[in-house]
């Protein structure tokens, strides 16, 4: 990315940080959604667009953080702390899970981490004594206006997508996203050309994990209720999928602007279609994966990329002179 | 002058399948090599227990007076041990450029994305793949893509290169050009491990030759000593063959 570019999305970033200003709350609403899932995206572009591996355990690293977050704010840990503290177990719990199953590939890995939240929810079912089992858990409600609430959960949770967003940043311009495009490419060369697969295959999955606790301890102090099958919903682990392939995987900015569409379609086709809304938000997907292969951002890739071909015809020319 | 790579009873065992069986061998520094043998006589097999894809299933190797069995494949890359594959292993979605960058970054000595360019590039041009160095490696010819598997190799800046078939699939005049590329290679000061169908290339090259069957070491010796070695005759063209070339050889 040139520095124009990054000006630009400095600008937007800052645009949309302002929103509050507009008072309206079904907006604000929208805007802590839009954080959130933004956030979900951008974080499992590590994993799944940079090195290639398709993670469905999205879903288990935010119920794992909800509850994280819960339990401790249950127990008077300071809000901002105990999303801290669920930053962090979901990325301990992902770096011990990444030494576990990131020797599967492709759809062996998928399974392994989709079982993951699976295994998640009957855990967080069964230990009652620890969780309230199915009962869920109910969190502390803050001493603050509505307002003010809106404002406070919209600015966190979008600063935690600004946060992912600069994650992916950092990482495309690393030695790590460097390693990680090779992996993706060609794993087995990658190594030949002095490439610790594992060790590199270990941190995408722990960056991916890490905001997505957060996300996950914020939307429990967001919601102040939580239970199993509500926080590690299969569709937590699918919907940033979509929202990263609609968008660019692989790509800084894609998952962030798949993160908007998403929200803005599911938002229409929901308040349009109450009854059926699943349905068209399906057929709306598969018919924009379907056309645009490499995403919104891809089309402008494609350009550049069509470039280059153009200019080979004369390359293989000059090579048998 | 000690040897560069060393290995000692070296066995790799697949279930039932002894594909490496026993094999010594040890190459001095700056030699050119060959390794030859029938289809599925266990050569691509000992490449990638040298390389540490896979482990031995016995034996030792040393490799610059350190112990390598058992090693990553990435440690040993970095060690200096570079190989280019049998078929050919890009990165297709990057530019010929970047694939060269990322031996440069990971396993060369390069601080920094600035320096592993200029070295990516030297590679590039060295191999003569100066000017397609912003194509996409899938868009390169065969051999082109060959030589930018070379070129990867150089980047790392090994001491000890194994070649894998580089010539297979390319037409005489790329080969006649791959063969001075080697040549070159070498007399940079690497050390070359080549495995080889091609005679003419083996024999040209080669300052010694080893030849595998069935996984063991049958043969070992210069170019004109294996050609006449009755148990190579056997494994390539088979036992009457063997015995009818003896007896002329007698009578001759």
């Amino acid at each position: 990315m040139n520095k124009k570019a990054v000006v630009s999305v400095a600008v937007v970033v800052a645009i949309i940080a302002a929103l509050p200003v507009l008072g309206d709350n079904y907006l604000m609403r929208l805007g802590t959604m839009f954080g959130m899932y933004a956030t979900l995206a951008l974080s499992w572009n590590i994993i799944g667009g940079y090195a290639g591996y398709p993670s469905f355990a999205t879903a288990a690293f935010f119920g794992l953080g909800a509850y994280t977050g819960a339990l401790l704010q249950g127990a008077g840990v300071p809000m901002p702390l105990a999303w801290v503290a669920a930053c962090a177990s979901a990325a301990l719990f992902a770096a011990l899970l990444g030494l576990a199953i990131l020797h599967l590939k492709g759809h062996y890995f998928a399974i392994a981490s989709l079982i993951v939240g699976e295994v998640l929810v009957e855990v967080a079912t069964s230990w009652r004594s620890l969780t309230g089992g199915g009962m869920g858990l109910n969190l502390p409600v803050l001493r603050m206006g509505v307002e003010a609430q809106s404002r406070l959960f919209f600015w966190s949770m979008y600063t935690l997508g600004v946060l992912a967003l600069l994650m992916n940043w950092l990482v495309a311009r690393s030695r790590l996203g460097f390693g990680l495009n090779c992996i993706r490419q060609n794993e087995d060369a990658s190594a030949m050309v002095g490439i610790n697969t594992k060790r590199y295959k270990v941190m995408a999955f722990t960056c991916s994990a890490v905001l997505v606790g957060g996300a996950g301890a914020m939307y429990a102090s967001w919601v102040y209720y939580i239970e199993p099958p509500d926080v590690f919903d299969v569709l937590t682990s699918v919907k940033p999928i979509v929202m990263a392939l609609l968008g660019g995987a692989g790509t800084v900015l894609g998952p962030a602007i798949g993160a908007g569409v998403f929200l803005v379609m599911e938002e229409v086709v929901w308040r349009n279609f109450l009854d059926v809304h699943s349905a068209i938000l399906g057929i709306l997907i598969v018919a924009l994966i379907f056309l645009l292969p490499n995403g919104l951002l891809g089309l402008a890739i494609r350009r550049r990329k069509a470039a280059i071909v153009a200019r080979l015809p004369t390359l293989a020319k000059r090579r048998k002179a | 002058m000690s040897d560069l790579l060393t290995l000692e009873g070296v066995s790799r065992r697949f279930g039932g399948l002894l594909a490496v069986d026993n094999v010594d061998l040890s190459v001095g520094r700056g030699e050119i090599v060959g390794l030859i043998g029938p289809n599925g006589a266990g050569k691509t097999t000992l490449v990638n227990v040298i390389t540490g894809v896979y482990r031995p299933s016995a034996g030792t190797i040393t490799y610059d007076g350190r112990r390598i069995d058992g090693m990553k494949t990435f440690r040993i890359s970095r060690m200096g041990v570079a190989r280019t594959f049998q078929t050919v292993q890009p990165f297709p979605a990057m530019t010929a450029r970047e694939n060269v960058m990322a031996p440069a970054t990971f396993a060369g000595k390069s601080q920094g994305i600035a320096e592993a360019r200029e070295r990516a590039e030297e590679a590039l041009e060295f191999v003569g793949l100066g000017d397609a160095r912003d194509a996409l490696a899938s868009e390169l010819t065969l051999a082109g893509r060959k030589r930018l598997e070379l070129a990867k190799s150089l980047a790392m800046e090994p001491k000890v290169l194994l070649l894998d078939e580089v010539n297979a699939g390319l037409n005489s005049t790329e080969i006649d050009e791959a063969l001075d590329l080697i040549r070159k290679v070498a007399d940079s000061g690497v050390t070359i491990i080549i495995i080889e169908h091609l005679m003419k290339v083996v024999m040209s090259l080669c300052s010694r030759i080893v030849v595998l069957h069935h996984g063991g070491k049958i043969a070992e010796g210069t170019p004109d000593e294996v050609r006449n070695d009755r148990s190579v005759i056997e494994a390539y063209l088979g036992n009457r063959y063997a015995s009818r070339s003896a007896g002329e050889a007698s009578d001759g």
